[in-house]
């Protein structure tokens, strides 16, 4: 296989009628199926669609009009899966969060948007990649609340500031964004990446949790927190806002001063 | 074919199945088998809140919540297990707190709660501050907060097995559930799994309809394997529409914002819902509100330029309610429709949302065959059950707590029902053969329909057929249209043939699960001549308790997607509330 665009289209029967309003869109798409390639391609389809379809549409209409083969994850379709990070025009996005005319100059009648799969992790078919590397980096950093003694009959009692205190980081998908964008977990693979660290940073802020010390232990590894070089990749990746790079200096700064 | 032994499976890794997984993964041997990721399940789309009579900042007790689920539901609601809910509500809510779930606080320290619809003070006399919740991602954390408590019991998953099929043993006493088969993604091997005890915990249908907050992935898959097993499913002709889907998309905006104050309006800026709801207005139940919509939209007092949606004021609640209590529908409404909530109200419209139907089963999780016996062996919660806890019409927030009520009973019901068993019944002769055959089916050349145009025109007949109002017509042009696409889908090509992360085939093989359920669901409700819940047929606009005060039971008859489906009774459980003219 060579790796050269070639503009695949209509393979598929009729297409679906072109709504008003819509524009030509060349997809070029990164594609590789390790049961008949030997390397990945690339494959390019010109579909048309509305400056209101999201990204994860315009894979649709390939996939069910034009090329069947074609392969990624998605589910929720708005953003709160998790499930189709992939990399959009060159920056990890969810394919579900990005709009089309986010992607467009005003009065462009054309464009074309390159999608690849998330990097840093194995590629299994086209833009779905082995996702187990990063769940066993999440599992790693004790993602639950620890506590030790009785537990109360009713509620643990937080402040509205103590609750706050963690907030950003309960928001977290698991979609991988960060982790991908991240040049350090691209040539480390063994670095725990940002996505482990926010999840352990939700529970070391959290004054009913009881096992910071445990976590940071663990981060003050070799693959941890260290790693990081701020260069807020991740933090310019999260679909959720999160503010990533924060999250991993407070972790940083937990455990030069020994406290949370 | 690799073949596996467990004492309990569970399929699905929602909110249901990992609080299963939980229960059962700490008595006995358990495996969750789960199509998707376990973070990617819907639950985490849910975003309002979970009820419970907590009382942590103003009145209110467990039977008060009883009662408004029974009424809620329009009095088909099985009022002991309703009672069981809303009983076991607060320690289900108190039990995900201590797994580390980060609820809203009081300014004392407690968990926080907000109004939501439907649920009230002593029987009806106000909107009553019920329901638990962390902003409005409650779902995410819940679904968050059990995943990671999965983590740390090191419950064993199956991620991305597809189980396409149960295997049943007869006996001298009926049927035995023995195990499942399912087919693996990555490799397009089939697994069959021998197990004491299998819980389906896979949610719901929604892509039967084409507007809809459901994920492409909740195709009713568990429901269709028990319905193609004779087994029966349960009122499927109740499927709840959420007032407030984004209109066009119909993305989910919770009703914790009407909770948190928010106003329904016309075209003309009218809060319409005092006319049909003078005390609650606009936190009615949902079947009510959706209603009183698409009646302002039908008698032309919609708004926008097509008059085809209502809108959603939330401007007087400040920036800053919206970006700490309401933070994800207010980018959802910026991200998909550019409208900012703070400045201007967001254009809504019914969302086809959450089946109230599904898989019978007792208040243990036990799955019926009939209306008497169980299945031994067999357990069902969430979604794809139907306890019945929501009736004809389920109350806001509490299919947050179904999941974690009765997930929680059928975990334990099914570990301890395994554990009473010293050994394993054999497995049906080739129980791998129907699912080789369905895969080997699907890949074959045997047509050229594509997937897609079968499921758009469903979703799209649906939508214009069987959605908040219908009608006898309505429901027989939806009835011809499903089975004129049941025959075409015999015809469907499937175009990727690998074995490797075959999606398109998971495609075609969940388009025959929908095509399915869309016939019961109509047929159910051609067949209920009455309006009741989120079931309003226009030509039979009253409630007819003296014909139809009784569950729907489905039965498939025969082999084969086109097969009949016979229809029976299963009468509705009462304890302590008479039925009553539903007004709020």
């Amino acid at each position: 296989m060579t790796a050269t665009a070639e503009t695949v289209s209509g393979s598929r029967g009729s297409q679906p009628p072109v709504p008003d309003g819509a524009v030509t869109v060349t997809v070029k798409i990164r594609r590789f199926n390790p049961e008949i390639d030997d390397e990945p391609r690339w494959d390019s389809f010109d579909i048309p669609a509305l400056p209101s379809d999201r990204v994860l549409n315009l894979l649709h209409h390939i996939k069910w009009y034009v090329d069947g083969t074609l392969t990624f994850r998605r589910s929720c379709a708005h953003g709160i899966c998790g499930s189709d990070a992939m990399r959009i025009n060159g920056v990890n996005r969810l394919a579900c969060k990005v709009l089309l005319k986010d992607l467009l100059e005003k009065g462009d009648k054309r464009t074309t948007i390159t999608i690849e799969p998330i990097k840093g992790l194995p590629v299994n078919k086209d833009l779905l990649v082995d996702m187990e590397p990063f769940f066993e980096a999440f599992r790693a950093v004790k993602p639950y609340l620890v506590t030790y003694g009785n537990e109360p009959t009713r509620e643990r009692i937080q402040s509205v500031a103590d609750r706050e205190r963690f907030d950003d980081t309960t928001k977290c998908i698991l979609c991988a964004c960060c982790t991908t964008s991240c040049p350090v977990y691209w040539t480390e693979g063994s670095y725990f990446g940002p996505a482990a660290i926010v999840n352990a940073h939700r529970f070391i802020f959290d004054s009913r949790d009881e096992g910071a010390e445990e976590r940071l232990d663990i981060l003050n590894d070799i693959d941890g927190v260290w790693r990081c070089r701020t260069t807020f990749n991740c933090t310019d990746a999260c679909p959720r806002g999160i503010q990533v790079t924060k999250a991993i200096q407070e972790v940083k700064r937990a455990l030069l001063f020994k406290r949370v | 074919m690799q073949f596996h032994k467990y004492d309990v499976i569970i399929i699905g890794a929602g909110g249901a199945g990992m609080r299963a997984a939980i229960e059962s993964g700490q008595r006995a041997r358990t495996a969750v088998l789960t199509k998707l990721y376990p973070t990617r399940s819907h639950t985490g789309a849910a975003q309002g809140g979970m009820c419970a009579a907590l009382a942590n900042v103003e009145e209110d007790n467990w039977e008060w919540h009883t009662f408004d689920t029974i009424k809620g539901g329009d009095y088909l609601v099985d009022q002991d297990a309703a009672e069981i809910m809303a009983k076991e509500a607060i320690d289900a809510v108190l039990d995900l707190e201590k797994m580390g779930l980060p609820f809203n606080r009081t300014p004392e320290g407690k968990i926080d709660q907000r109004r939501f619809g439907g649920h009230t003070r002593n029987h009806g006399e106000a909107a009553v501050r019920r329901a638990c919740y962390a902003a409005d991602r409650t779902g995410h954390m819940i679904l968050q907060t059990l995943y990671q408590n999965c983590v740390k019991h090191g419950i064993e998953f199956f991620n991305e097995f597809y189980v396409l099929d149960i295997c049943l043993t007869e006996t001298e006493n009926g049927p035995v559930c023995t195990g499942a088969v399912a087919y693996e993604l990555a490799t397009g091997e089939i697994h069959v799994f021998q197990a004491k005890s299998v819980v389906f915990a896979t949610g719901g249908f929604g892509k039967v309809f084409k507007t809809t907050s459901n994920a492409h992935t909740l195709t009713g898959d568990g429901m269709g394997i028990v319905f193609r097993k004779g087994l029966p499913l349960e009122d499927m002709e109740f499927y709840q529409f959420h007032p407030t889907g984004l209109a066009g998309l119909g993305i989910l905006l919770t009703e914790g914002a009407r909770g948190e104050g928010a106003i329904l309006r016309n075209a003309s800026g009218e809060r319409f819902m005092e006319r049909y709801a003078p005390t609650i207005k606009d936190l009615a139940p949902r079947d009510i509100v959706a209603r009183s919509m698409a009646l302002e939209v039908l008698e032309g007092r919609g708004a926008g330029p097509n008059k085809d949606y209502v809108l959603l004021d939330c401007t007087h609640l400040g920036a800053e309610v919206l970006e700490t209590k309401l933070p994800d529908i207010t980018e959802f409404a910026r991200t998909y429709l550019a409208v900012d909530p703070v400045v201007e109200p967001v254009p809504v419209y019914p969302t086809a949302h959450y089946a109230m139907g599904g898989i019978p089963t007792n208040i243990h999780g036990e799955v019926l065959r009939d209306n008497d016996n169980i299945v031994p062996g067999l357990y069902a919660a969430g979604e794809c059950a139907c306890v019945s806890v929501h009736g004809a019409n389920r109350l806001g927030t509490n299919s947050l707590l179904d999941i974690n009520v009765f997930g929680r009973r059928a975990g334990i019901a099914a570990a301890e029902y395994a554990l009473s068993r010293e050994s394993h019944v054999e497995l049906p002769e080739n129980p791998a053969a129907s699912v080789e055959a369905q895969v080997a089916l699907a890949l074959s050349e045997h047509g050229q329909e594509r997937v897609a145009d079968i499921r758009t025109e469903l979703q799209a007949t649906m939508d214009a057929n069987a959605s908040v109002y219908r009608t006898e017509d309505t429901l027989k042009t939806a009835l011809h249209d499903v089975q004129a696409l049941k025959e075409r889908y015999a015809h469907i090509s499937v175009q990727d043939k690998g074995k490797r992360f075959n999606t398109d085939l998971l495609e075609a093989v969940e388009l025959g699960f929908l095509l399915e359920l869309a016939e019961v669901l109509v047929h159910g409700a051609l067949q209920r001549k009455e309006s009741r819940g989120g079931h309003a047929r226009e030509d039979y606009p009253n409630r007819d308790d003296t014909n139809f005060m009784r569950h729907s039971m489905f039965y498939k008859q025969g082999e084969g997607l086109t097969a009949d489906i016979r229809m029976d009774f299963k009468p509705v459980t009462f304890t302590r509330y008479k039925p009553m003219e539903r007004k709020y």
